[in-house]
């Protein structure tokens, strides 16, 4: 069982959904974010004055998924959010050791 | 038969009708000239009066929208978000406390006759303001309504001045200053330019008639002067200009400016105080100074700049406005188009580079929008006024004199200078008195951890936007 956390465009964010749709993945966590990597972000004047605007808005996306689904979801992912340009994103696969479900209070493993 | 009696008939009859008609006349002709002349004298009176309160009521109520929600929409979404409520505060505070004010000794300090630079105190309290007209500055209307349309000016001054001591003046310290305020720079100052007897007034009898149609020096030369000693004084916001302190929502700044726009026909056309051609011609010349400013100021953003920003749109808008001020019931269309073309390129200099060569902190750029703006306004209105526009002056004949510089009268510039200068001098001099007032009492600045923290929540416990609960 693998976490899966993207960062991605936001423009990006249904395309990944419906990508990881067609691997079957049944749930999702969509988080709005800002941060920086390769991409320096844009210059914006007020007035006269210039600000740096180096903290871009990114949308975070966290699915748990087994771990023989982790490389095809993972490839749905980047074939969904990439333009080539630089402020693509990153994808992270951390491993989740447990997993509950609120409701029943029973431990499931997906 | 019957043709011989019709003959009879008529025979009788036509003589007597014309003497019917002929008494009708008589008695008609008599009563004309006496009680149903002055009858209908006064209902014309009436009926041009009642035209004339319907428009002054209409522009009072307009102006009172520039201060809210125009300047504290304006002013708001120029503040960062922490800030917001109270820079809208500030400018509804005064909405109440200038009124109060006015009713107590305000309305009485600028137009009731004194001396030659404060009024005297025969109004306070509003006594002998009702439903006549005053004679002296609009005899159409009542008194009352001429009140009511003035206090409207004296709100908006002060307001304007928020936006240099934006997110770093007390709201304690705000009320204090304002109250000295209005009572001590905008009284002399509005009894000086607008009272019967003041030293400025160009219509009743002043030593330097200074024109000021709708309030250039009175209004903004004032603000805008005071502003920038308000921002010397208090400093730097902490941070500034190191950290970045962008507008929260331009949006909100955009439909702020557009209220005002809209508001300034009620300021400057009503500052004809009739429905008249008069008005007309301001509201036209205050229109097309907006166009041009806002034209000017993005011109001279994209040239140097490389690209036009809504904010500069809206900053030049309101610079041509501020310009047009003075001059809006003194010259025709074309010259206000140059009047806010050069206010917008003026202003646009002023907010752009002479602010950042100086490193004064006018937070929101009062000082560059107002006191820049209504200063070349007030000089410009000394050279396109026309007595075409506005016979303002004129001989023992009730000829109309020449009354600016393309009008043949270049000495009216020198006027205007004296005007500019007083209310520089005033601003300048009773602002730093004030302010040290008031820092004794109260105190006037915020604290460095109110500032981080925001005014918003420490100087009113609530928040502008709770958007995610």
């Amino acid at each position: 069982m693998k976490l899966i956390k993207a960062i991605v465009r936001p423009n990006k964010v249904d395309d990944v959904k419906e990508a990881l749709g067609r691997v079957s993945l049944p749930g999702m966590t969509v988080t709005e974010v800002r941060g920086h990597g390769k991409q320096k972000g844009h210059t914006a004047i007020y007035r006269g004055k210039e600000y740096d605007v180096s903290l871009l808005p990114k949308m975070q996306i966290e699915v748990v998924v087994p771990d023989n689904v982790v490389d095809d979801a993972v490839a749905a992912i980047i074939q969904a959010a990439r333009t080539g340009e630089i402020g693509d994103g990153r994808v992270f696969v951390i491993p989740v050791e447990q997993s509950y479900r609120i409701r029943t209070g029973e431990r499931s493993d997906l | 038969m019957r043709i011989a009696v019709a003959i009879v008939a008529l025979w009788l009859l036509v003589p007597a009708a014309a003497v019917r008609a002929q008494s009708a006349n008589g008695g008609l002709g008599a009563a004309v000239t006496q009680a149903d002349l002055a009858k209908l004298d006064q209902r014309v009176t009436a009926a041009q009066s009642a035209a004339d309160n319907a428009w002054m009521l209409v522009s009072a109520a307009l102006v009172l929208m520039m201060t809210g929600p125009g300047l504290a929409l304006f002013y708001g979404g120029l503040v960062r978000q922490k800030n917001t409520l109270a820079i809208m505060m500030q400018c509804f505070a005064l909405m109440a406390l200038v009124t109060v004010l006015w009713g107590l000794v305000g309305y009485s300090l600028c137009f009731a006759e004194g001396t030659p630079v404060i009024g005297g105190f025969s109004h306070v309290l509003l006594r002998g303001v009702g439903a006549d007209p005053n004679a002296d500055y609009a005899g159409t209307i009542p008194q009352q309504t001429f009140m009511i349309y003035q206090l409207m000016f004296a709100i908006i001054t002060p307001a304007l001045i928020t936006g240099a001591t934006a997110e770093r003046m007390k709201f304690s310290g705000t009320v204090v200053f304002m109250t000295l305020w209005s009572l001590c720079v905008y009284a002399p100052l509005a009894h000086m330019v607008w009272g019967k007897g003041g030293l400025l007034n160009a219509a009743l009898g002043g030593r330097f008639p200074t024109l000021d149609f709708a309030g250039g020096t009175v209004v903004h030369i004032t603000s805008g002067v005071s502003a920038l000693v308000c921002a010397l004084y208090l400093g730097k916001r902490t941070g500034y200009p190191k950290e970045p302190m962008p507008p929260h929502s331009l949006v909100l700044s955009f439909i702020g400016a557009c209220l005002l726009w809209v508001g300034w026909f009620g300021f400057n056309a009503g500052s004809a105080l009739a429905s008249n051609g008069l008005a007309t011609s301001a509201f036209v010349a205050t229109h097309f100074a907006a166009a041009t400013a806002t034209i000017g100021w993005l011109a001279a953003e994209w040239t140097t700049r490389g690209r036009p920003s809504a904010l500069g749109a809206i900053s030049g808008a309101v610079a041509g406005l501020v310009a047009i001020t003075p001059a809006s019931g003194f010259v025709g269309p074309m010259p206000a188009m140059l009047i806010g073309l050069a206010a917008g390129v003026g202003c646009f200099l002023m907010v752009i580079f002479v602010k950042g060569l100086f490193g004064y902190d006018d937070a929101l750029d009062a000082f560059g929008v107002h006191g820049a703006g209504g200063t070349i306004g007030a000089l410009l209105t000394g050279v396109f006024a026309t007595r075409a526009v506005n016979p303002i002056f004129k001989d023992p004949q009730g000829q109309a004199l020449p009354v600016g510089l393309i009008d043949g009268h270049p000495f009216q510039i020198v006027y205007q200078l004296v005007g500019i200068a007083m209310a520089w001098a005033f601003a300048l001099v009773g602002t730093v008195a004030l302010l040290k007032i008031t820092d004794f009492l109260v105190g006037v600045r915020a604290s460095e951890d109110q500032e981080i923290e925001g005014l918003d929540l420490t100087e009113h416990g609530e928040e502008a936007y709770n958007l995610e609960m």
